[in-house]
């Protein structure tokens, strides 16, 4: 098991786990600061997995895949925006129709654009190739698993401290706190909180369909039905388990990105495929049960609901 | 008074313009044209030689009922369960495996299997619950990731110990054909829906008519007033859960036995029963005698998208394109029946 940890494959493995789940959680992130209670990250993953496809294929730049993904993350955004905060719908409700529509839409696009039953891949779509950064490879520890990783990546690790940025010093980060923290003051203020709500909403959108991009377009070049697979739940506990502050964000990333390449590691060594894929969800719910643990272990009464 | 049943109505025109315009742009898409891809649709819901279809639409119609049944239960009493299909899968499982692997008459074996599915139901339903309760893992986010490895479990047991190699296909054998449920005479419509229309009976009276029932719902409504005037909150919990849990396997059961009649890998996720029950019960606000309605009418779409698919060349997804449309646009209107849930969100939110 040790000798596997330090398998550089193993190693270069990890960030194309981790950028999906990073990525869609700082999306989960804005939303979270902002009180917005969005648990659709799934669908918002999925959607911008297919538009980087769809983008990819016409135009033939991964680039342009990943803008497709964005555009298509941020309009979902908006949906959710439209019946959450103009509607008043309530946000677990809007949350699972998001994510069947976003099941339902890409299934039905794959057959009614690609004519694809299940899978659609093509020499047309163009994915993302390794970016070597001079250097970074020679590092102690952490080289390979930082070195020849998709442009995806660095940006997802370069949006951790820019995130916690925004929160602390931007104007419109500290916006979007008080409209999660504390509305009155923000209204006082002159500052309309469903309109900060609502920028919450596209960025999450955006990040999420740059986290589907990297499934779709970076670690492979294809779509499949269903592709993210769960990985916007697990965002979504990521989310929750940190309340959305990126540092602490990031390491619960890295330790569930770090298990879904584990598993499919063990997956290459003769453990039965069902049992590597449940892997992730069991490990997210041993990470809850710890936290938990620990938590009511620093406060006597930790009492639940 | 007139201006505000003239606003309410202008506002469904528009909600119903906008899915219309949705499903128009989905179909030229594919190019099918509107008029014959409705009536397709119409044709394939309710239709067909000596009703085949129809009967098709009330076999679907069960499953995806019994599925909403189970959630309006966990959903009055404020927990939100979004752990149906875990429920739903483990007793399809212990549903199929007990019946190949229990000796006896079959009428013996299909009681004990149907029996035993309800008790996976209900312990996989009451897993998720002691997470919440005594570990501290919301039961939205615990429900949701026992999901995942059920299904697991399940297509590792039907693909590796007790396949049907034979059959090619990753699928258990099937079940003693003793204890398939019999159609009704002269159709092809098996007497599983008995068994969801006593459940969802249950479900009404008991929702509606028993003091658990309205202690449950007290709890959904004020789970602080409910702790206040000294209700024992987690036996009701607890009980909650299990019976949600329960009718969740029971349906899993229906499958197998009046359906399928053994277990398919898959066969009870990737038709969403689970989460269209949900949505089921969301489009109705949780009203007791509306859910076994408002679950015909998702199956009536699922069957209407099918036949489409067969005679009009749309993909049958474009079913889910619609139920969450619909939901989208219905869920503002019922928000006031969740009201109790954002009380919930901001303790389960504190408590990760």
């Amino acid at each position: 098991m040790l000798d596997l940890l330090f398998d550089p494959s193993f190693a270069a493995s990890v960030p194309r786990f981790v950028t999906p789940i990073l990525l869609a959680a700082l999306g989960g992130a804005l939303c979270e600061r902002a009180g917005v209670f969005n648990i659709a990250l799934e669908g918002f993953l999925l959607v911008g997995a297919f538009a980087a496809v769809f983008g990819s294929f016409f135009s033939g730049s991964p680039y342009l895949g990943a803008l497709a993904a964005v555009m298509a993350g941020t309009a979902m955004g908006l949906v959710f925006a439209e019946f959450n905060l103009r509607r008043g719908g309530d946000a677990i409700v809007v949350s699972i129709a998001i994510n069947i529509l976003a099941a339902g839409l890409t299934t039905y696009l794959l057959r009614a654009v690609f004519d694809a039953m299940g899978a659609f891949s093509d020499p047309a779509i163009a994915g993302f190739g390794r970016v070597s950064i001079p250097g970074l490879a020679s590092l102690p520890l952490i080289g390979p698993f930082l070195s020849g990783q998709s442009p995806l990546f660095y940006l997802a690790l370069l949006a951790v401290p820019a995130l916690s940025f925004f929160f602390a010093r931007h104007r419109l980060g500290l916006r979007i706190r008080a409209a999660g923290e504390n509305p009155a003051a923000l209204e006082a203020g002159g500052v309309g909180r469903r309109r900060v709500q609502l920028y919450a909403l596209m960025g999450c959108g955006a990040l999420c369909g740059l986290g589907g991009a990297q499934l779709s377009i970076a670690n492979v070049t294809l779509f499949v039905e269903n592709m993210s697979a769960g990985r916007g739940w697990i965002a979504v506990v990521a989310v929750l388990l940190t309340r959305g502050r990126p540092w602490p964000l990031f390491i619960i990333a890295v330790i569930f990105g770090a298990v879904d390449s584990l598993s499919f590691r063990v997956q290459g060594l003769g453990m039965p495929q069902q049992f590597t894929d449940m892997m992730p969800y069991l490990a997210t719910l041993a990470v809850l049960v710890a936290l938990s643990w620990w938590r009511r272990g620093r406060t006597a009464n930790g009492g639940t609901l | 008074m007139n201006g505000t049943l003239g606003r309410e109505a202008m506002s469904w025109a528009v909600a119903l313009a906008w899915i219309a315009a949705v499903l128009f742009i989905l179909m030229a898409l594919v190019g099918a044209p509107f008029g014959d891809a409705l009536s397709a649709f119409l044709q394939n819901a309710f239709g067909g030689r000596r009703f085949s279809y129809l009967m098709a639409t009330l076999s679907r119609a069960a499953l995806i009922a019994g599925m909403a049944v189970s959630v309006m239960l966990s959903f009055r009493a404020g927990l939100f369960n979004i752990g149906g299909e875990g429920q739903l899968v483990a007793g399809g499982l212990v549903a199929a495996l007990a019946a190949l692997l229990l000796p006896g008459p079959p009428l013996f074996v299909l009681t004990a299997s149907i029996l035993a599915a309800m008790l996976a139901g209900a312990g996989w339903a009451l897993l998720a619950g002691a997470l919440h309760l005594y570990v501290g893992v919301p039961l939205l986010v615990g429900s949701l990731l026992l999901n995942y490895p059920i299904r697991y479990i399940a297509s590792y047991l039907v693909a590796h110990p007790f396949r049907d190699v034979q059959s090619g296909m990753v699928q258990s054998h099937l079940v003693p054909q003793a204890t398939w449920l019999p159609y009704f005479p002269g159709t092809r419509l098996d007497i599983g829906i008995l068994f969801i229309i006593a459940a969802s009976l249950f479900a009404i009276v008991y929702s509606r008519a028993t003091v658990h029932g309205y202690h449950a719902r007290m709890n959904g409504l004020s789970p602080a007033f409910a702790r206040t005037v000294g209700l024992p909150v987690r036996k009701l919990t607890l009980q909650t859960l299990a019976m949600s849990g329960a009718i969740a396997g029971l349906v899993g059961a229906i499958a197998v036995f009046g359906i399928h009649h053994r277990y398919i890998d898959g066969m009870l996720v990737q038709p969403l029963y689970a989460w269209t029950g949900i949505i089921a019960v969301l489009l109705v606000g949780m009203i007791p005698w509306a859910v076994p309605l408002s679950g015909l009418f998702f199956a009536a779409i699922q069957t209407g998208a099918a036949g489409m698919e067969r005679s009009a060349g749309v993909p049958k997804e474009i079913a889910l394109v619609m139920q969450a449309v619909i939901i989208l646009f219905v869920a503002s209107r019922v928000s006031g029946a969740l009201v109790a849930s954002s009380e919930r969100k901001a303790g389960a939110a504190e408590d990760a």
